[in-house]
């Protein structure tokens, strides 16, 4: 079994967020930058199914050379090699060619994604993959077995799962509880650090999106507290005064 | 070059949020000075209720009478809203942001070649080029975003309009894909789904349980609170990890992300992961037993108290306003 997961380098789900350059840029200053936590969903997938079947895993990140530590990360966590795509990750479109191209070299099994990036939360890239391969895409995926040359998955819809069966290679966005997230042991961070790392030049450059400036959500107002003695009070204040009843 | 809107269903209905689709790319077109079409796609739907989505704002929808549509194949899918965009002369597809819709707009995207910006939350500005503004970093903040190519796909964050809802009705024309093998090539073996509820994307009322309800059995007064509101039931991601509560009802930055009139969190601390889920609600109500939850930093409103003697209160003068 041939795999790549593709990981995003994210700020952490904790960070809180700023902009630099006239609200042109993300301020990275003391972010703590980690995989996307439903990339991490994938790696784990991904490590479990090769070491139940044997075969390989390759760790794939579009980012520039600030990108390595995470990259080392998935290397820590179980993949056997990785690459790094040396270009900023400007919108989707780049980043599925950038990942298409590579794919269309190296004939996959499975090609693991999370369901969506945790800064742009697309969910995009995926069945931008599947597109541009020709092959089936379907997120987000919250279990996946392989039997043979098929997978069988659950897919989260509005109000419930649905089951499916496709025949490999595929494309997937992974979500919990796919599989758990997994912590790297000294003997993983250790082997990730003599692990492949191969860095490519992009093989495109086209961009169809330009992110031009960030804004900030309004402040939001003081909370009004209500004594726990008076709670139906409650349902006055939101007929009348917030008037969403 | 006129509009395509793409319109999902559940529960033999056009779901909530594809409505909302409808009125933007209605009032996209009349911005631009030419005209938008719906798209509806298998027979879910009672076919006597197509001509309701001119109510919207559109005077035509397509229909694709296949039954092998009544199921969301994502590639199937693709292939039908492609074929759908080059026939109406569409370079603009709108609709709502869903795990389908996903999925199916991203393959598009890549055929067609169309600038996806995905998460928006108004009408883009025409002014200079075509710029949206939309959600990233989970609701930390927007992003003003340019589309660039001649196809472009939109889609919506809810309640990035507030449609006008009329009486017209729209012409119904049935439409006829080509469609291969190879795009079914994706087999659905079952489907586990609710029927009759309000489904937690499209609630304009919410009400939510963390870990501080204890245990699952304590539900009630949860369900009786949104029984009495006609809200729909969430919980925070401890809660359906373990398995109180389903997991697509967990809200927040790795489950749902709501946007209702009201969202009611009983007994969660306001995680910044479970916040991120909430932040685009109009008004939070927040109920919990520590003055120092974090969630009422985020709150409209707070009751500091002990959920088990609240809720009910709360839920009797809900019962007693209708
Ligand atoms: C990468 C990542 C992603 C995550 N994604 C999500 C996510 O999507 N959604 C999510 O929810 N969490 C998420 N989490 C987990 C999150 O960090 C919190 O652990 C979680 O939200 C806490 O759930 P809780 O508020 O129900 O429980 P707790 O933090 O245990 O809070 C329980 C609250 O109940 C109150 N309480 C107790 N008894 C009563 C009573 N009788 N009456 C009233 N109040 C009472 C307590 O004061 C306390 O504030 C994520 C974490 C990580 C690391
Ligand atoms: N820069 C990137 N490098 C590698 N994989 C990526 C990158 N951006 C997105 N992906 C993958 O695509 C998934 C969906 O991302 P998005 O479409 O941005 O929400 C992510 O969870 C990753 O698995």
């Amino acid at each position: 079994m041939k795999i790549l997961v593709c990981i995003t380098h994210v700020p952490d789900t904790t960070s809180k967020i700023t902009f630099s350059e006239n609200n042109t840029k993300l301020n990275k200053d003391g972010l703590q930058f980690v995989i996307g936590p439903y990339d991490d969903y994938a790696l784990a997938r991904a490590v479990e199914i090769k070491d139940a079947l044997g075969g390989t895993v390759t760790a794939l990140n579009v980012g520039l050379a600030e990108t390595e530590a995470t990259i080392r990360k998935a290397l820590a966590i179980g993949a056997d090699d990785a690459i790094r795509i040396n270009a900023e990750p400007t919108d989707a479109y780049f980043v599925a060619s950038q990942i298409a191209a590579i794919a269309q070299k190296e004939n996959y099994d499975l090609i693991l994604m999370g369901r969506e990036s945790s800064d742009y939360n697309g969910g995009q890239v995926h069945g931008m993959v599947g597109e541009m391969l020709g092959i089936p895409s379907l997120s987000p995926v919250m279990k996946l077995d392989i039997e043979g040359n098929t997978a069988k998955m659950a897919r989260e819809i509005e109000g419930g799962k649905e089951y499916l069966e496709a025949s490999l290679p595929l494309v997937l966005g992974c979500q919990e509880p796919i599989a758990e997230w997994k912590i790297p042991n000294m003997r993983g961070i250790m082997s990730a650090r003599k692990k492949p790392l191969q860095v490519v030049e992009p093989s495109s450059d086209e961009t169809l999106t330009i992110g031009q400036n960030y804004e900030m959500p309004a402040p939001k107002g003081a909370c009004k507290m209500i004594d726990a003695d008076n709670a139906a009070s409650l349902v006055e204040l939101l007929r009348s005064e917030a008037k969403v009843l | 070059m006129s509009v395509l809107v793409f319109i999902e269903s559940a529960d033999g209905e056009f779901r909530g949020t594809s409505l909302e689709a409808v009125a933007y790319g209605a009032a996209l077109a009349k911005a631009q000075g030419s005209n938008a079409t719906a798209l509806v796609l298998g027979n879910t739907v009672d076919a006597s209720k197509l001509p309701n989505v001119g109510n919207y704002g559109v005077s035509k929808v397509l229909h694709v009478n296949d039954d092998r549509l009544d199921n969301g194949i994502i590639q199937a899918y693709a292939q039908v809203v492609a074929q759908a965009m080059e026939k109406e002369g569409a370079n603009t597809l709108v609709l709502a942001k869903s795990s389908l819709g996903d999925a199916v707009s991203a393959r598009v995207a890549a055929k067609m070649k169309a600038a996806l910006a995905s998460n928006v939350t108004e009408l883009p500005d025409l002014n200079a080029g075509f710029t949206v503004k939309r959600s990233v970093y989970t609701g930390k903040a927007f992003q003003i975003t340019e589309l660039k190519s001649e196809n472009k796909i939109l889609a919506l964050k809810k309640n990035a309009i507030t449609p006008e809802v009329t009486d017209a009705t729209a012409e119904v024309e049935a439409f006829s894909p080509s469609l291969s093998d190879a795009d079914f090539g994706v087999s659905i073996t079952k489907t586990d789904k609710i029927t009759g509820e309000i489904l937690l994307p499209e609630a304009d009322l919410v009400v939510s349980g963390g870990r501080g309800l204890k245990a699952a059995e304590n539900w009630g007064i949860i369900e009786d609170l949104a029984k009495a509101l006609n809200a729909a039931t969430g919980c925070s991601k401890p809660v359906s990890d373990m398995d109180w509560r389903p997991h697509h009802e967990h809200v927040g930055q790795t489950g749902v992300k709501v946007s209702p009139q009201l969202y009611v969190a009983v007994g969660i601390s306001g995680a910044i992961q479970h916040l991120a889920g909430v932040s685009s609600s109009k008004c939070i109500v927040v109920i919990n037993k520590d003055p120092e939850a974090p969630f009422f930093k985020a709150a409209d409103y707070g009751i500091v108290g002990d959920a088990f003697e609240i809720l009910p209160k709360i839920t009797e003068a809900v019962k007693a306003l209708k």
